[in-house]
């Protein structure tokens, strides 16, 4: 006996997604650098992204086991090329360290008076791009102004501007001239309007926050997991800070606070960079007001490049000269990890020296790698638009990235 | 407060023997284990109570071309609660160096481990997508071994023996 009724029901008819695949970059003028990201997109809405990474790849890990170790810092400059000289310097203590020199106080303090200064630049190119890149471009021509002051700091200090090789294992070439001194007063004189100005128009903005809050956050847990430091770590509501944490370069001197969010979102890494803004302005004053009086480098001749004149007219600088350039101070045998809080994260340098005059292995613990690996799962479920500002929130730099 | 003494005592009574080697680096305790307890030793520091290293700041590799076991990777822990870090390192065969990967442990271990593979050759074994990725992919060569030179030995546009040196190493 046939029985009809308990045929199955035809199976309803569902709409598959038809996914669209979008080519973001690699040079795209919203991602500020080189960076591929094949996104999978549903309509407007972010399914799942896969990144490419390594265009400006320049294998500055085989150039360092091949260059004596005062020619590694111009390599430096160009892994966060918006706070070089947190680079340079932080590669400096890490040969320090392994010879185990310890720096006059007037070195630390002009070095954390520039490392300071180069923190400001950093965040204020970052978070004037997140203005930009939700369509307020005003902030950005006001503080970009200011960055031009610091850069004509640097160049009064080190002669150069983007790329800065500032300073020297052991010390500075020179100490701060009172021009340099004139320009960083002035710059603390100004700065805060500005920066109160560009408070105004982005902060407490409605737009600015709507567009903001909520978007690409991460968990603390996930933050952790996912190797974040610096300011993306602290907007998830981490307060790890390696200036505090392993105080390098007299840090321990000073006293400022560690901003932190508690999403993790956009809204807070802009907030956490600004809060962070006044306390390095701060750093900056009180060691300027408080710079000790004594030399500007460590009587290390072995290590220390004396200066030209002394090398054409005194004997032994022309010695030290000859053997620093040649090769023939032997470093010590030894691995040294060093870390310093760079524009966006914990900047390390791991060192392996086997007494040679170029280092055996140097690796480079680049906050920006380590960090953007983050990102899809940030953006995912997101719209395009909140995608390319959780990128200029994570402040990703290509020349760390790829090293 | 967990100092060196304690982490090399918590690992040497759960690994005892498959320590090869330990000391004390600029303050990082370094320990060097056998590969086959590298995973283990890792997850044991991660999630032991009063060892707690929940944050891998640093994974890279490093080659010794003239030990037995040239290739090594180095990974650098560090307990934020505590302000402690610990260096692990392993040393693996010249043939088919594999270890297992850490990627289950840390989601910032996959790049990382990424880069290692594109510079020595490492193999991550159970790694979701070990491609290189600084690299580009036809490469045939893993550029941070040793014996790869810096610069291109057939290279005819650059003599150096003007530069004062034999061959370009």
């Amino acid at each position: 006996m046939k029985n009809d009724v308990h045929q199955p029901m035809p199976p309803a008819e569902v709409e598959t997604p038809v996914y669209s695949t979008l080519n973001l970059g690699p040079t795209h003028p919203a991602t500020h650098g080189i960076f591929q990201n094949v996104l999978k997109m549903d309509g407007e809405i972010v399914i799942d992204a896969e990144q490419t990474i390594g265009y400006i790849h320049r294998a500055f890990e085989k150039l360092a086991e091949h260059r004596p170790y005062y020619q590694i810092t111009p390599l430096t400059d160009r892994l966060n090329y918006c706070s070089s000289p947190i680079n340079n310097l932080g590669w400096m203590m890490t040969v320090e360290k392994l010879f185990g020199i310890e720096m006059p106080k007037r070195v630390d303090y002009m070095r954390i008076i520039l490392m300071e200064l180069a923190r400001i630049t950093d965040h204020l190119i970052c978070n004037s791009v997140i203005g930009v890149d939700s369509g307020a471009l005003t902030g950005f021509v006001y503080v970009f102004q200011e960055r031009e002051k610091i850069y004509e700091i640097y160049e009064e200090v080190s002669g150069a501007r983007l790329t800065t090789n500032m300073g020297r294992i052991g010390g500075f070439e020179r100490d701060l001239s009172p021009k340099a001194i004139k320009k960083i007063r002035e710059l603390l004189d100004h700065l805060p309007k500005v920066l109160r100005e560009f408070e105004k128009l982005l902060k407490r903005n409605r737009i600015f926050m709507d567009r903001t809050i909520g978007v690409g956050p991460i968990t603390a847990e996930r933050a952790l997991n996912y190797g974040f430091t610096g300011p993306n770590l602290r907007a998830a509501g981490v307060d790890y800070d390696v200036r505090v944490a392993q105080p390098y370069s007299s840090y321990g001197d000073f006293d400022f606070e560690i901003p932190i969010g508690t999403h993790g979102d956009t809204y807070d890494r802009f907030c956490v960079r600004q809060e962070e803004l006044w306390q390095s302005l701060k750093i900056v004053r009180n060691a300027l007001d408080n710079l000790p009086e004594g030399p500007y480098h460590a009587d290390v001749p072995e290590i220390y490049l004396p200066p030209k004149e002394d090398v054409y007219s005194k004997m032994e600088s022309l010695i030290w000269h000859f053997k620093i350039v040649m090769g023939e101070v032997n470093p010590p045998v030894g691995e040294v990890y060093h870390a310093v809080e760079g524009g966006n994260g914990e900047l390390g340098f791991y060192l392996v020296s086997d007494g040679g005059r170029t280092p055996y292995r140097l690796h480079f613990r680049r906050p920006g790698f380590i960090y953007y690996q983050a990102y899809p799962e940030m953006i995912r479920g997101g719209v395009l638009s909140d995608a390319i500002l959780t990128m200029s929130s994570m402040n990703v730099i290509a020349g760390e990235l790829d090293a | 407060m967990i100092d060196n003494q304690h982490i090399l005592e918590s690992l040497s009574g759960k690994f005892s023997s498959e320590i090869l080697q330990q000391e004390v680096l600029y303050g990082i305790l370094t320990v060097t284990v056998s590969p086959a307890v590298l995973h283990d030793t890792i997850q044991f520091l991660k999630e032991t109570e009063r060892l707690e290293f929940e944050f891998l700041t640093d994974l890279c590799g490093i080659h010794y071309p003239d030990q037995e076991d040239p290739f090594g990777v180095v990974y650098l822990m560090y307990n934020m609660r505590e302000n402690t870090r610990v260096r692990i390192k392993t040393f693996l065969p010249k043939e088919n160096p594999s270890i297992p990967t850490v990627t289950d442990l840390f989601s910032a271990a996959n790049w990382m481990e990424r880069e290692t593979y594109d510079f020595y050759g490492v193999n991550f074994m159970g790694h979701p997508n070990l491609i290189r990725i600084l690299n580009v992919e036809y490469l045939d060569y893993f550029p941070l071994r040793k014996e790869y030179p810096l610069e291109d030995p057939t290279r005819e546009d650059k003599d150096n023996r003007f530069f004062g040196r034999e061959a370009s190493v």
